[in-house]
């Protein structure tokens, strides 16, 4: 889950995602991408998502990308691909690209299950988590507010 | 260039010819000084003359980073300012964090070296390695962060920038360099050298990668290192929730803040500009440099009032004291706003909030006749201060153009030289060495003015009480120890408060990762002190003695009234013979033959 409330703007996430995938320092190739809106001071992380639907896969046309129904990953086979960009073209969210070194297509492999980048978060903004916890999560936290509401309505209604 | 962490590229801009030249990395300076600082002084000592006028076109400016910049090694985003300051003439090396220090390393350039003057305000636009000296007349006279927007907006979305605002183009001895428009490098009036050179600023970005010697010893050095740091109550708790501002009240307990220009060192309503209220009031989120665990950085908003909707990075602990406490005001929200308007003019808070406050006690006291202000200068006043900064900042009134000059200048134009809160020149910081002794020493001795980030006594005298704040005896060792810790980490690229989760053994073993050479914690802090006596040499040949290392006579006469250190003086005499023995120095703060000679350095005398 990306959280932009929490996110500092540190780019380590950057830095070490590009270490994990490409031995150096170079958040170019990173496949985690921290955008910076600098009057509002805002930090807004973003990655793969994982589509459920996703268009980069539908518009391969060798298969190189393919969505895993068990793992929920989709994953890039990178002897598969002839490099037609179509992909990078199809994201909605620009998560896919290219190295800027070998001109190869790359995205989020999830670090095969441990991500690099959610070890060195240090704010959280970036966690791994059921959707089913996360729901639950905001559904208890708007209910807390309701029961508050709740509370001081009663207090209205019955001095 | 075989040493990891380096881009082994040094970039130098003649501004007077528009020439620009790569010149390599000496790896033996780089195995000497490491980079940043410490190499940055090396720079100079070989192409500057010391007693050069440093508004001069002889003086040169140097923007560098360190072998951990933009790597992972924990808070590794700074960058430095190292050129011969315009407050005082000393070395002068002013840090700052943000993103600009990687960027630059992703552009292919450990450093740039700017000398010579442009005909007219320029700015430097870098991509990828290629080089654009560009007119930047359009933008001479914009604020800090309109000229951020300006040059994101004519170079790349994605630049990094460094600015200086109006009061570094007015040559304002006090004026800052702005990175990300709201990171300084504050001290020293690095700003006025940058501004008399006509260069407004620079953006910089690219997509070079930054490679490291042993990439597994140093992955394990980074998350041992990131571990200890997450562990630390203070890198992890007080500073992420608070930002540095949490000092306020700590600090205040002790009866170390000075208040009212330092005619006492406690105050009580300091709360009411501590972190918690600021958390409580004011702050929006938390901001980190670039590879940050820690993140202390504000981002805040002025949300009542007549400042409401103002918004902007800080304030900082150092600049809450100076524009609050040291003016005699709590009120917060004028606080915020006269630290945005230092960040927008780029003026460097201590030394403006000291400035107004010394102002304030000369208008008070009769030596300033009131004909000379258009404002009332009154201790409490919010709005006395913010119209302050805005002359300070503008400069289109005599006492503008005064106040633009430090507190030091002020008081001397008005007879009263002793009312100036400085050493060296330069306003002290927010710890008052009556109540701290070590700071003191710190003080008086710190190569480029008083300065609390030189050797920071206080983590030991207040935060780990490690040591006994009034004790005198000690303080020697003490304070040297803490600046010869970071010379070497400044020069390395990383920031001063990893150390309050680190020592210099780790420290060390990111550095010998990274860059690939044996370096143990000892050896780390002899690389710190040969790069503080290189400076010293330096301030040497400028005509500094020992007479110079001294604090103003408030501090050394005045005892505190009120507060935990209620009847206390600082007796830095009783310091001052200990700290040059310890560093291996004569009496006169001239280092020995024999200390040169065991840091390789006796050849530079």
């Amino acid at each position: 889950m990306l959280n932009p409330l929490k996110c500092t703007g540190c780019r380590a996430c950057e830095d070490v995602c590009s270490f994990a995938h490409e031995g150096v320092f170079n958040p170019i190739d990173a496949r985690i991408k921290v955008t910076t809106f600098l009057e509002e001071l805002t930090f807004v992380p973003s990655v793969c998502l994982q589509c459920e639907e996703p268009y980069c896969a539908e518009v391969c046309p060798t298969g190189a990308l393919v969505k895993d129904t068990e793992t929920g990953l989709v994953k890039f086979d990178a002897n598969k691909c002839i490099g037609c960009k179509q992909c990078v073209v199809a994201c909605p969210w620009g998560s896919i690209k290219m190295t800027h070194s070998t001109r190869e297509i790359i995205k989020c492999d999830n670090c095969g299950g441990d991500p690099a980048c959610i070890k060195v978060c240090p704010s959280k903004a970036i966690t791994y988590e059921e959707v089913e916890d996360v729901v639950l999560a905001k559904q208890h936290s708007t209910a807390a507010q309701y029961k508050e509401i709740a509370k001081s309505m009663a207090k209205g209604v019955n001095p | 260039m075989k040493l990891g962490g380096y881009q082994g590229k040094i970039l130098r801009v003649n501004l007077s010819t528009g020439e620009t030249k790569i010149e390599p990395i000496n790896e033996e300076w780089a195995r000497l000084f490491i980079g940043g600082r410490g190499y940055g002084t090396r720079i100079m000592y070989e192409e500057v003359d010391p007693k050069v006028d440093p508004l001069s076109e002889e003086n040169k400016v140097i923007i560098a980073t360190g072998p951990l910049g933009g790597t992972l090694a924990p808070s590794s985003g700074r960058v430095m300012v190292i050129t011969k300051g315009a407050l005082n003439g000393a070395i002068a090396c002013s840090n700052a964090g943000g993103h600009f220090g990687p960027a630059l390393k992703h552009a292919g350039y450990d450093m740039i070296i700017f000398e010579g003057k442009a005909k007219a305000p320029v700015y430097l636009w870098i991509n990828n390695g290629n080089v654009e000296i560009r007119d930047a007349k359009h933008i001479w006279g914009k604020s800090v962060d309109e000229t951020d927007k300006i040059l994101r907006g004519e170079t790349h979305s994605e630049a990094e920038t460094m600015a200086i605002g109006p009061a570094g183009e007015k040559l304002s001895l006090i004026a800052n360099v702005m990175f990300n428009a709201h990171r300084a490098s504050g001290r020293t009036g690095v700003g006025a050298v940058v501004g008399s050179k006509n260069l407004k600023g620079i953006a910089v970005r690219g997509n070079i990668p930054i490679m490291v010697a042993d990439p597994d010893k140093f992955m394990e050095a980074v998350y041992k290192t990131r571990d200890k740091l997450a562990k630390d109550p203070i890198a992890s708790g007080g500073l992420p929730l608070y930002g540095t501002d949490v000092l306020v009240n700590i600090i205040n307990e002790y009866g170390g803040f000075p208040t009212r220009n330092a005619q006492d060192a406690y105050m009580p309503d300091a709360n009411k500009i501590g972190g918690e209220t600021l958390r409580e009031r004011n702050l929006i989120r938390n901001e980190g440099c670039a590879d940050c665990p820690i993140a202390c950085g504000r981002v805040t908003e002025i949300k009542e009032g007549k400042y409401k909707g103002e918004h902007g990075g800080g304030p900082e602990y150092e600049s809450v004291w100076a524009l609050g406490a040291m003016c005699g005001i709590s009120d917060l929200d004028a606080v915020i706003m006269a630290n945005y308007l230092c960040d927008r003019y780029g003026l460097d808070t201590i030394s403006a909030g000291s400035t107004v406050a010394c102002a304030m006690e000369l208008y008070e006291k009769g030596y300033m006749p009131e004909s000379d202000s258009p404002i009332k200068l009154e201790f409490g006043s919010g709005d006395a201060l913010v119209e302050a900064i805005k002359l300070m900042g503008e400069q289109n009134t005599p006492l503008g153009k005064l106040l633009a000059q430090g507190s030091y200048r002020l008081a001397e134009h008005y007879g009263h030289p002793e009312l100036s809160m400085s050493s060296k020149k330069q306003e002290f910081p927010a710890y008052d060495p009556r109540a701290f002794k070590g700071i003191g020493l710190n003080y008086a001795t710190s190569n480029r003015g008083a300065c609390h980030v030189r050797g920071y006594t206080i983590a030991a005298e207040a935060l780990s009480k490690t040591a006994d704040r009034l004790a005198y005896e000690g303080k020697g060792m003490l304070t040297k120890i803490f600046q010869d810790l970071t010379a070497a980490l400044d020069s390395t690229g990383t920031c001063l408060f990893t150390t309050f989760g680190l020592g210099a053994d780790d420290l060390a073993s990111l550095y010998s990762a990274a860059v690939g050479v044996e370096c143990d914690g000892n050896e780390f802090m002899k690389l710190g002190e040969r790069i503080w006596n290189l400076e010293k040499l330096w301030n040497l040949k400028v005509g500094f003695t020992r007479k110079d290392d001294t604090l103003p006579p408030r501090i050394l006469k005045e005892p505190v009234k009120t507060g935990a250190s209620k009847g206390e003086i600082e007796e830095l005499d009783k310091m001052l013979d200990d700290y040059y023995k310890v560093r291996g120095w004569d009496k006169n703060s001239i280092p020995t033959d024999e200390k040169l000679k065991e840091l390789g350095i006796y050849d530079l005398k």
